[in-house]
């Protein structure tokens, strides 16, 4: 099973080894992993995304709770949540080709953020199923992609916070 | 009051009541040891090598209770230490291990006696530091010592760079009595309806057995544990880290449990309708086969540490918090209800249990013409009255220990169990010894464990500490060898110790008395001169004992507690 796991933890140096050593360690698995600080210059916040089975998971958060630094955590999955996910992808765009990745950007939601004679960046958010669709959607060569990693958040009154 | 960083160091250690500073100097603490030659109320003990350091100071903590302190300088000094932490850590124990570090602008730059300390030490510590403000210095050491001794105790890194230690540059000093840490906070309580749940089931139970661990010695709970045991009257095991916590000599007390545990132990776990598992991690030594373990048992689990519980075996009722605490909880409410569990299903359990006693699973042969290892711990226990304190490496003598020496109390015992480190014996018993100078203290260990931090015999004549070395030699890796027997068709595979230096003429160049036994009639003599007249002396006891002996029962890799070897003999039980 697929879980977003949420940590609020100290912004210290180390603070993200610590995370990223334990599943190492432990041999667990990080699909995909962001962060940044909060609102609060003091604090963290990272989306993990992983995968096991209910007890692997059960682990994972009971030692991920025992890191000195983390000062909180939610399983996202748990609950009612939002997820997303930000993708810059830099395609190949000659003639006629150029009108066809404008529609398609317009139909997902993207945006064009960079445009040259042959290229264009697209810039689109969304969960990853989306993402992937818009790739496979494209017929336009891709240069690059970079995706930021799922971030998510609770939905309704309930927070992550000290 | 302005103290400069190392001046902060020494004063915080002697603030926070540090009695002993185990540790060698080099180029990173250099200002910390100038500091520490101007005072004299740390005793700071030289050893050898760094690793001697850490077991020392683990030593000290295990028989103690206290937090071991450790000083070493960057790069060698610390990557030595790394054994030592990675033992304490294993068995969770509170130390505090300051390494030196390159000046915080040479930082990364590959200087000299530069390793990353910090990152080295991760995955082996509860927590660690690099300590780049002086003005964070004093608190940092504080939440040290905080982490180290609460919850699930262990050891804790700071690592300090040069020049935050400067003696020139001088700040504010106080010792902070208290922090505060908003991402730390060990559970202590625990449940009281799961505590309720867990005696009714106890209360319930036609074959209840306790298994209890190193947790109980760590949570000082021995008298709760004592008086839970003999509340209910069923049986009792203990793990390897937690022999000792229940009185070794106790009637309802069955041996230690696991791969070399003992025939009743094991078969009272794979027979039990209810285990009240307290204190202990469900090791792999002490489960063997998970899918075998426990077959007819509903589970209770009291452990500090949630990430124990349903680690390794699910349990039907987990308990987070202090041993004592909920132990503590759990006398009070049985006593409450005046209940008792089923005394004619206990009768009918104990006679099960009496008829695997009478097995004998620890027999050996008496009348043997070698020394037989097993009877040298029966001597050292009756020669010590049963009271020494007895540190020991790792292998067949560790586990002879395990089985021979009744420990009626706890802190007596002190082994490296989780890491199983090699070396440990020694300087362990160097640290037990400078914290009880009076008591007996025994190093029980073999011919290849003691040769990996010999190097400690120096350290002892130093400060006059008369361990009693208790050398089982028997010219091989004991239980290296007796894997190789049982599993590798008796190839020998690099376990003969070839080429072993005389003992007894190294302990004498050390300043020590050696002496060898080779007859089994003159094993109690050796043992009562060593203890009797060479009392105040260092003593190695190197004993040539029978290099055929093998230790049972024993467990093989991928079996349950009841599918136990108990001599090559006797075969599978």
């Amino acid at each position: 099973m697929r879980h977003i796991i949420s940590i609020l933890l100290e912004n210290e140096s180390g603070a993200l080894s610590r995370v990223a050593g334990l599943f190492t360690a432990r041999g667990y698995n990080i699909e995909s992993l962001t962060v940044a600080p909060t609102e609060d210059a003091t604090l963290s916040r990272i989306t993990l995304v992983t995968r096991g089975s209910e007890e692997v998971i059960e682990q994972i958060t009971k030692h991920l709770n025992k890191l000195v630094d983390v000062v909180k955590l939610v399983d996202l999955t748990e609950g009612e949540h939002i997820e997303r996910e930000m993708m810059m992808i830099k395609v190949r765009t000659n003639g006629k080709d150029r009108e066809e990745v404008k529609r398609l950007t317009d139909i997902f939601r993207g945006r064009i953020i960079d445009v040259t004679d042959s290229t264009y960046i697209i810039e689109l958010t969304g969960n990853g199923a989306k993402l992937d669709a818009f790739i496979k959607a494209l017929t336009a060569p891709i240069l690059e992609t970079v995706r930021s990693g799922v971030a998510g958040i609770l939905r309704g009154e309930k927070a992550l916070h000290t | 009051m302005k103290l400069s960083g190392s001046e902060i160091i020494v004063q915080f250690l002697q603030d926070e009541g540090v009695e002993y500073l185990f540790g060698y100097p080099g180029g990173a603490v250099l200002h910390i040891y100038d500091e520490l030659y101007k005072q004299d109320k740390i005793k700071h003990i030289l050893v050898r090598h760094e690793q001697g350091a850490t077991h020392a100071a683990d030593g000290y903590a295990r028989a103690t209770g206290k937090p071991g302190v450790v000083l070493v300088t960057s790069g060698p000094g610390a990557t030595n230490a790394v054994t030592g932490i990675a033992t304490a850590y294993m068995d969770s124990i509170p130390m505090v291990i300051i390494t030196g570090q390159v000046a915080t602008q040479y930082i990364g730059s590959d200087a000299f006696q530069e390793v990353d300390s910090v990152g080295i030490t991760r995955p082996c510590v509860k927590h660690n530091f690099l300590v780049k403000r002086l003005e964070d210095l004093a608190e940092t050491l504080k939440k040290a010592f905080y982490i180290a001794t609460t919850g699930r105790p262990g050891p804790v890194v700071v690592d300090i760079p040069k020049d935050v230690t400067a003696p020139n540059i001088k700040i504010d000093y106080k010792y902070p009595e208290q922090v505060f840490m908003r991402s730390y906070n060990p559970t202590v309580k625990g449940h009281p309806k799961q505590a309720k749940r867990a005696v009714d089931l106890i209360l319930s139970a036609k074959r209840p057995m306790i298994y209890s661990g190193g947790g109980v010695i760590l949570s000082n709970a021995e008298k709760e544990l004592t008086e839970f045991t003999q509340y209910l009257g069923c049986p009792i095991t203990n793990t390897l880290m937690g022999l000792g916590a229940y009185p070794g000599s106790d009637k309802q007390f069955l041996g230690m449990l696991g791969m070399h545990g003992t025939y009743e132990a094991n078969m009272a776990m794979h027979e039990c309708d209810v285990l009240i598992a307290i204190g202990a991690r469900f090791d792999d030594r002490v489960t063997g086969d998970t899918e075998k373990f426990c077959p007819h048992a509903q589970i209770i689990h009291v452990d500090i540490d949630p990430s124990s519980i349903s680690k390794n075996i699910p349990v039907d009722i987990p308990i987070v918090g202090d041993v004592k605490t909920v132990l503590h909880g759990f006398n009070d409410e049985m006593k409450s209800r005046k209940d008792k569990p089923d005394q004619k299903a206990l009768t009918k359990w104990w006679d099960q249990i009496n008829q695997w006693k009478a097995e004998d699973c620890l027999r050996f042969d008496r009348n043997s013409s070698l020394i037989k290892p097993q009877l040298v711990i029966e001597k050292l226990y009756e020669v010590t009255g049963g009271d020494a304190f007895v540190t020991s490496d790792v292998g067949q003598h560790q586990m002879f220990t395990a089985q021979f020496y009744k420990f009626n109390k706890s802190r007596r015992w002190i082994n490296s169990g989780g890491l199983g480190t090699m070396g440990f014996g020694l300087p362990a018993a160097m640290g037990v010894q400078l914290a009880f100078p009076k008591e007996q203290v025994a190093c029980v260990t073999g011919e290849a464990s003691i040769q990996m931090c010999i190097q400690e015999l120096s350290t002892c004549m130093q400060y006059e500490l008369p361990i009693k070395i208790v050398n089982l030699n028997n010219r091989y890796m004991g239980m290296v060898r007796q894997w190789q027997e049982f599993i590798y068709e008796s190839r020998y595979s690099h376990s003969y110790m070839e080429a072993l230096p005389d003992f007894v003429k190294l302990a004498e160049s050390y300043g020590h008395i050696g002496i060898q036994i080779d007859k089994p009639g003159d094993i109690e003599d050796a043992l009562k001169e060593a203890f009797g007249k060479y009392k105040n002396r260092l003593v190695f006891l190197n004993f040539i004992t029978d290099q055929s002996e093998n230790v049972y029962p024993m467990i093989m890799t991928g079996q349950g507690h009841h599918e136990m070897y108990l001599s090559s003999a006797r075969g599978l039980a």
